[in-house]
């Protein structure tokens, strides 16, 4: 076992790991972080999408040594200290882009990581920077309207709503 | 997974070292190799990142040519290739945003996935492959589908592309992985085109010589209307027959020709 | 924007956000892999590689002395325990009852599926019982397999269980008694128009891996699954009687937030009986979690159908008679509700929107050795639809007339219609469906739209086509009648607390639906109180009472039922107490906005005088009543719901590579009334997506010796966000249902049901726009298919 220390949602974090130990699994087992979700072992799904010194990556993917050090950001950080929360979230409530809620976590780190590079993305670019993001409950309509939405467009002209 | 220890050196040189040990195996970013221990298909004693070492980072252009050090990250050539149009296009379109964050070039050209970009890019470009130990030229590099030129324990530390004077990459993706069914990466330079497969043939990333050769000496998409590779050989699956990637090599290379001219 | 969005602020038809959503978006949801019980091990499966075979040793005694083993189970542990059941017993064609075969939850003797499960290694890490497993010395005798379900029934062919007669499962012919008159039908139709045609086999893939956590506890002898589930009571029913020998009384079944179902988490699995027995032994909890690779041979599978369908025209181009026959795909074992799939939920749905007279559906079950096939989104009737509405496209073709013409001029336009195969629709307009499809899919633009698409050389199709369902899935009479054995009713409790604050607890369960947030605004609408008065309680055997669970699109329209008719209750009593306090007659109690009041006088008390005198009852009538103020109710309704509706598909390929895009899709749905639009809108989206999905790009292939080549998502094809475009979607056109008191008819399976013929008939099209003489594809249509089928 090695330790392993990083940042997570701005908190210093350490534990003794393994060689193997992914980030996913220390995030959700060792600090108990249980929002980032595992729902493959191909690096197809992103339901584990988290944020690495600022950068949307696959925490499945990626050992939790790779990460010492690392700023990371999760799922539990991304609302205010108060609970309000921020503007893709509420625009994913807003907007109904969420069902089960499983894929959400990594729904809304990687929109947040595209908002971050593209302030202003079109339908056909969020669609294509949601390709390692899969949801199966919501055919993906409300989840490109509410980024849309979260990046301050206006959505009133889309169907459906 | 297996147990495995994790060493994460700084340098090329400790690298190498590590690399020295029985049954070390070096980390890029993980992003095929991960999933692969995952399946307990690989059973390393040692993983050696490659992460933490600076000299194999970063993106140089200059003489007519880009140096990308064998660290780098897709995301960070999609951005940072821009002396190299079709070169940093093709960095941007590798797997999904999040796996370009991780991905490394050296570790992409080190696995020759049958699938992967990289290899149609280097061996299209003629690029070399610079190790920890030589020099290896794309050609002499790619040996079939998961097989180079490296031997155990040779890092890529940078892979240098001459210039060309137009190129582009056309991939066609398999439905599910979204790999390469079939991507065609064709480059013109001043002394002849050359033009690399891959995703299509059961022998992975190769150059089809006879468009090359069309394509050399009339740089347009009805030089090679007429041409085709032959099915045989190429990869039959439930994603598409051994004549339906024949035929679309042929298809994305006109597109690569017509978006490149 | 249509105009019952944001019409009203709470209550029935509101566009209320959903309460759920904070906690998904948050990161706080608590899903069954989020749960450690302390001190728990875990298990690892040992499964078949191998498609058939005998097992001719199984030595576990190097593998159990690995580091952190704490015991290694096999089929051996099992021989006292009961088979995984089957909850339906179908009745085949001479009157016999289908083949059933024991289905152990480790295998005894042989294995009949990659992924079968041979032992199970508990361990106090998960890597340390994989080690284990790995130790474990096994030899299997490998068997020949049956794969394909035509040779699986032919004379001689190896069988997958060697105590049945053969690998047919059951011949069911419907209506048997008209099959003689439907051959008549055929003989003198003017024209006839044969279809063969493949509904192919899906991997329902909710994005969250099943998982189950076993707990025991020895002081009490009680037991507790925590599991992925859309039904833990049928679980907890199912495992403890048939299974484990555990009266309800001493099981507890929790299905906390579920990540998504659509069937495929209906089913009792062995690994819940697995880790519930297993704890018990250990005295330990003893928790497992699917990788994804193993959901893909240990899920259900759903469709793998292959039908041949005919359909007799008379010279006018009326529907006389139609005529199926299907092989279904059974898998190797019976899954729990696997018989009725291609039978009751399939044949019964025959008629569609038509007035065919004659209908006969043989369907032949068989056993293979492949993953069991179970209900996936829609189960049955998308199949029906997919049969009904490409072969009515191809009659149109042939006969040279417009597809919704042929189809506008069969419609049934009068209700109740009683369909040659057994049900009668209550309520239904065809017709105003398909107008409003018409209008909401701009089809008189598709000829402008083509010229663009063709001058960007690619081609450009139109698909149409409409679906019926039948939804809400009960009444438990008659389903007992068609072999279900279990109830399909649906229960809730209204608990009304002191201070006039509600706990519903529901028999339905919510994983994506929305439950907690649609369910408050019926009580709200009924009673005028605000929905955060109200929660819902779901997914709890321990605080919920029996319940049969969520699937066939049947929460609201049985479970909402059930809240309906408790609620009733509630309100009964409450006006007595509000009579009381006022002294005034019950009779003359009105309660409206959370007030109750005495007509013509200016006498009212508030809800929370009435709900506080219930539970500190001073002044209050004790005589008549008793004090507090919880109701149950369970609903079992007369009969099924009848979705329908109309959908159209544009697509754009490309003609040199095959590869088809959608461009555009509209649906134009009727699901009676509705309690929350923007939900309904949500489910129809899902829908179509997975509908789309299987029509392009979802396919599960097994190569001829049974290995799965479409072993993970990087050979099985899941939608993503750019393989689709945006919806136009409608609910407007509304015929409220007849038999429940909602008037509502379920939307959650609409969208898959309804779309793959569409995308279908959209290829064909297009296809044929280029000269292709092309009349079918296959699903998926994948570019190698489509250009395949452009080669001719």
């Amino acid at each position: 076992m090695t330790k392993v220390s990083m940042t997570v949602n701005g908190k210093a974090a350490s534990g003794e790991v393994e060689g193997r130990t992914l980030l996913s699994a220390f995030l959700r087992e060792t600090l108990g972080l249980t929002g980032t979700h595992v729902g493959c072992d191909t690096s197809q799904c992103g339901a584990c999408v988290v944020h690495v010194d600022g950068r949307a990556v696959k925490s499945c993917t990626m050992l939790a040594l790779e990460a010492e050090g690392a700023e990371v950001a999760t799922i539990e950080g991304q609302a205010a200290p108060d609970g309000t929360l921020n503007a893709i979230q509420a625009a994913f409530q807003e907007h109904h882009g969420l069902q089960c809620g499983f894929c959400t976590p990594g729904m809304v780190m990687s929109a947040a990581a595209l908002l971050k590079e593209n302030p202003k993305p079109t339908e056909a670019e969020i669609r294509h920077y949601l390709e390692g993001n899969l949801c199966r409950c919501t055919g993906y309509h409300n989840i490109v309207k509410a980024i849309l939405a979260a990046s301050g467009q206006d959505v009133s002209a889309i169907a459906a709503e | 997974m297996y147990e495995f220890g994790f060493t994460r050196p700084t340098s090329v040189a400790d690298a190498v070292a590590a690399m020295g040990e029985e049954d070390a195996q070096a980390l890029g970013g993980g992003q095929t190799l991960i999933p692969t221990l995952k399946q307990r298909l690989a059973m390393p004693v040692t993983l050696v990142s490659l992460s933490g070492i600076a000299e194999m980072q970063g993106i140089q252009s200059g003489d007519g040519q880009l140096v990308i050090g064998g660290a780098t990250r897709h995301a960070d050539v999609a951005a940072g290739a821009g002396a190299y149009p079709a070169l940093a296009a093709l960095a941007g379109g590798i797997g999904d945003p999040a796996v370009r964050n991780r991905g490394t070039i050296g570790g992409s050209l080190a696995n020759n996935d049958p699938a992967a970009c990289y290899p149609a890019a280097a061996l299209a470009s003629g690029a070399t492959i610079v190790t920890n130990l030589r020099e290896i030229g794309a050609d002499e590099y790619f040996q079939g589908m998961f097989t180079t030129a490296l031997e155990d324990g040779e890092i890529i530390t940078a892979v240098r592309f001459p210039l060309p004077e137009a190129a582009n990459y056309q991939k066609f993706l398999q439905p599910a992985s979204r790999f390469a069914m079939v991507g065609v990466f064709v480059a013109k330079f001043a002394d002849g085109v050359r033009v690399a497969v891959t995703g299509a043939s059961e022998e992975g990333v190769f150059r089809w010589g006879e468009a090359e050769a069309a394509l050399s000496a009339n740089f347009t998409a009805d030089a090679i209307s007429g041409l085709s590779v032959p099915a045989d050989g190429m990869i039959g699956d439930i994603h598409g027959s051994k004549s339906y990637r024949a035929h679309l090599v042929g298809v994305m290379t006109k597109r690569a020709v017509e978006a490149a001219a | 924007m249509p105009k019952d969005i944001d019409a009203k602020e709470r209550g029935i038809g509101a566009a209320t956000k959903r309460r759920e959503d904070v906690r998904f978006l948050t990161g706080t949801g608590n899903y069954t892999d989020d749960i450690n019980v302390n001190g728990q091990a875990y298990v690892f499966f040992l499964r078949s590689d191998m498609a058939h075979g005998r097992i001719t040793s199984l030595d576990t005694a190097a593998a159990a002395e690995m580091p952190g083993v704490l015991r290694i189970f096999t089929g051996k542990d099992f021989e006292g325990v009961g088979g995984l059941p089957c909850g339906w017993q179908v009745t085949d064609r001479f009157g016999e009852v289908m083949q059933e075969p024991a289905h152990p939850v480790l295998a005894q003797g042989k294995v009949r599926h990659v992924g079968d499960p041979i032992a199970a290694v508990v361990a106090e890490t998960l890597e340390q019982a994989r080690d284990a497993a790995e130790a474990i010395e096994l030899d299997i005798e490998e068997l020949p397999a049956v794969i394909d379900m035509k040779a699986a029934l032919e004379d001689g062919a190896p069988k997958v269980h060697d105590d049945l007669t053969s690998n047919l499962c059951y011949d069911w012919g419907f209506v048997e008694e008209n099959k003689e008159a439907v051959t008549k039908a055929f003989e003198e139709a003017a024209h006839v128009t044969t279809l063969e045609l493949v509904n192919n086999r899906l991997i329902a893939n909710p994005m969250e891996p099943r998982v189950a956590v076993g707990d025991f506890n020895r002081a009490t002898g009680d037991s507790t699954l925590y599991t992925t589930s859309q039904n833990p009571h049928v679980i907890r029913l199912l495992m403890g009687a048939f299974v484990l020998g555990i009266p309800e009384h001493k099981l507890r079944v929790v299905a906390p937030d579920v990540g998504g179902g659509f069937g495929t988490k209906i089913f009792h699995y062995a690994e819940e009986a697995f880790c519930t027995f297993a704890a018990k032994a250990l005295n330990r909890a003893v928790k497992w979690t699917a990788s994804r690779s193993e959901a893909f041979m240990s899920d259900a599978h759903g469709r793998d159908h292959v039908t041949k369908i005919e359909l007799a025209l008379d010279a006018d181009n009326n529907f006389t008679a139609l005529r199926t026959d299907t092989y279904a795909n059974m898998g190797a074992y019976l899954s729990t509700f696997a018989p009725s799939v291609p039978t009751w939920l399939h044949g019964t749905l025959m008629a569609g929107n038509y007035k065919t007279p004659l209908i006969y559906v043989n369907v032949k079950a068989v056993f293979t050795n492949t993953v069991p096939v179970d209900a996936y989104r829609g189960a049955g009737r998308p199949e029906a639809t997919f049969q009904l509405e490409r072969v009515i496209d191809k009659a149109a073709l042939e006969l040279g007339v417009d597809p919704i013409a042929l189809r506008r001029q069969n419609f049934i336009t009068e209700f109740p219609y009683a369909t040659p195969v057994a049900v009668e629709y209550d309520t239904g307009d065809y017709v105003a469906t398909m107008d409003k499809l018409e209008e909401v899919a701009d089809l008189a633009g598709f000829a402008a739209r083509r010229a663009e698409s063709e001058k960007a050389g690619k081609l450009r199709g139109l698909g149409v086509n409409c679906y019926i369902e039948a939804c809400g899935i009960a009444p438990s009479q008659l389903v007992g009648q068609l072999g279900a054995r279990a109830g399909l009713y649906e229960s809730a409790t209204v608990r009304v607390n002191a201070t006039g604050g509600i706990v519903v607890m529901t028999g339905s369960h919510s994983h994506g639906q929305g439950h907690e947030t649609s369910f408050p605004q019926v009580i709200s609408e009924m009673i005028g109180i605000p929905e955060d008065m109200i929660e819902i309680e779901h997914g709890d055997t321990a605080n919920t009472p029996m319940g049969m669970g969520t699937y066939g699109s049947r929460s609201l329209a049985v479970g909402g039922s059930a809240m309906v008719k408790a609620t009733e209750k509630i309100i009964a009593k409450a006006k007595k107490i509000a009579a009381h306090l006022m002294e005034a007659s019950d009779a003359d109690v009105e309660l409206k906005d959370g007030q109750f009041s005495i007509a013509g006088t200016d006498k009212s008390v508030a809800w929370g005088d009435v709900t506080l005198a219930a539970y500190v009852p001073h002044n209050y009538p004790l005589e008549e009543i008793e004090p507090g103020l919880e109701e149950t109710a369970f609903y079992d309704p007369s009969n099924f719901t009848y979705p329908s509706g109309a959908y159209a598909c544009e697509v754009e390929v490309d003609p040199e590579t095959g590869k088809v895009s959608i461009e555009r899709f509209a649906a134009a749905d009727d699901f009676g009334n509705i309690v929350n639009p923007m939900i309904v809108d949500g489910q129809v989206h899902g829908g179509i997506g997975q509908g789309i999905g299987q029509a392009l790009l979802e396919g599960c292939v097994y190569d001829e010796d049974g290995q799965l080549l479409s072993a993970s998502f990087m050979d099985y094809a899941m939608p993503r966000a750019d393989d689709v475009p945006f919806y136009q979607v409608d609910h407007s056109c509304q015929t409220p249902c007849t038999h429940n008191p909602l008037g509502v008819k379920g939307c959650g399976e609409a969208g898959a049901i309804g779309s793959p013929p569409a995308v279908v008939n959209a290829v064909v099209n297009a296809l044929r726009s280029a000269g292709k003489d092309v009349t079918h594809i296959d699903m998926p249509l994948s570019p190698a298919r489509v250009w395949a089928a452009m080669q001719g």
